[in-house]
């Protein structure tokens, strides 16, 4: 939650410059996003690479498990599927943003490069949504769609953020499966927002 | 996009072999944060910038919440499915 008041602040504040045009011309004229994007892709790697919790996680589950991750994905891409017939944007876009599981930052960024700053805006908005939808709402959908519920609809944000909520809506006992889902879903975001693009 | 993808996994080659050198490691994590806050500042220039699109930042947002809408709708109920098949009863 105050890491999205942090990257949304920013976010505002280059909105404000950039609307006012009270910048140095070299920022008007050229656009550096994209070299800076190849870079955080890099470090990104370099930290799941060298996150040894990451993998181990990964080798104590059952199979079962996995099929939290699964229902994330499918119904994440099936909701954007059922909007896609009433919102002005293409199917692929709707993809990618849906793609982000809640992963507002890098899933935001990556689509910037690839489908420009609309959809960009549009995935910052909606994966900050979903984290904050998760925060407010997690107890009553523990209630109404059972104890996945909560971790289902954090996604990518169930590892960290949306973690403690998570456990109070549906015990201690799903602390494991919610961590394991986000931190799956976390290292998927960078390879399936820009092959959702690419694919449909 | 390959140029994302093949940097990302060059990078996990590189953490996994670095893995141990708790000193770089936290060095780059610091990185990614502020690489995040630099490049939304960049992509609120852009948008800024962008009069049509500051023009349009109210119904961007509904879209925006309507997408968050069906995306969550579309995972729980999925997980419901999930949880009553393969959860509720196996613990």
């Amino acid at each position: 939650m105050k890491g999205s008041l942090i990257i949304l602040s920013f976010f505002v504040v280059g909105i404000i410059l950039g609307f006012s045009r009270f910048l140095p011309e070299l920022l008007i004229e050229n656009d550096y996003s994209m070299y800076a994007l190849y870079a955080l892709m890099l470090f990104v790697g370099i930290s799941i690479g060298a996150d040894t919790s990451a993998l181990s996680v990964i080798k104590k589950v059952k199979y079962k498990i996995l099929l939290v991750p699964a229902v994330v994905i499918i119904g994440s891409l099936l909701g954007a599927f059922a909007v896609s017939f009433f919102l002005p944007y293409k199917l692929n876009e709707l993809f990618g943003v849906a793609s982000g599981f809640g992963y507002y930052s890098l899933s935001s960024l990556i689509l910037k490069d690839i489908c420009g700053a609309e959809i960009a805006t549009l995935a910052l908005l909606s994966n900050i949504f979903r984290e904050v939808g998760t925060l407010l709402l997690a107890p009553l959908m523990a209630i109404a769609f059972g104890k996945l519920a909560p971790i289902a609809s954090g996604g990518a944000t169930a590892m960290d953020s949306t973690l403690p909520i998570v456990i109070t809506a549906s015990g201690k006992e799903y602390a494991m499966i919610s961590v394991f889902s986000g931190i799956v879903l976390t290292i998927l975001v960078p390879f399936l927002v820009p092959l959702v693009v690419e694919l449909f | 996009m390959w140029i994302i993808l093949g940097l990302m996994t060059a990078g996990m080659v590189i953490g996994a072999i670095l893995r141990h050198n708790e000193k770089i490691i936290k060095r780059v994590n610091i990185l990614v944060t502020w690489s995040i806050f630099a490049l939304l500042f960049l992509l609120g220039i852009a948008v800024g910038l962008n009069d049509e699109l500051v023009k349009n930042l109210d119904s961007l947002g509904i879209h925006a919440l309507v997408i968050t809408i069906a995306s969550i709708l579309g995972s729980v109920i999925l997980s419901w499915i999930v949880y009553h098949y393969f959860f509720r009863n196996h613990k």
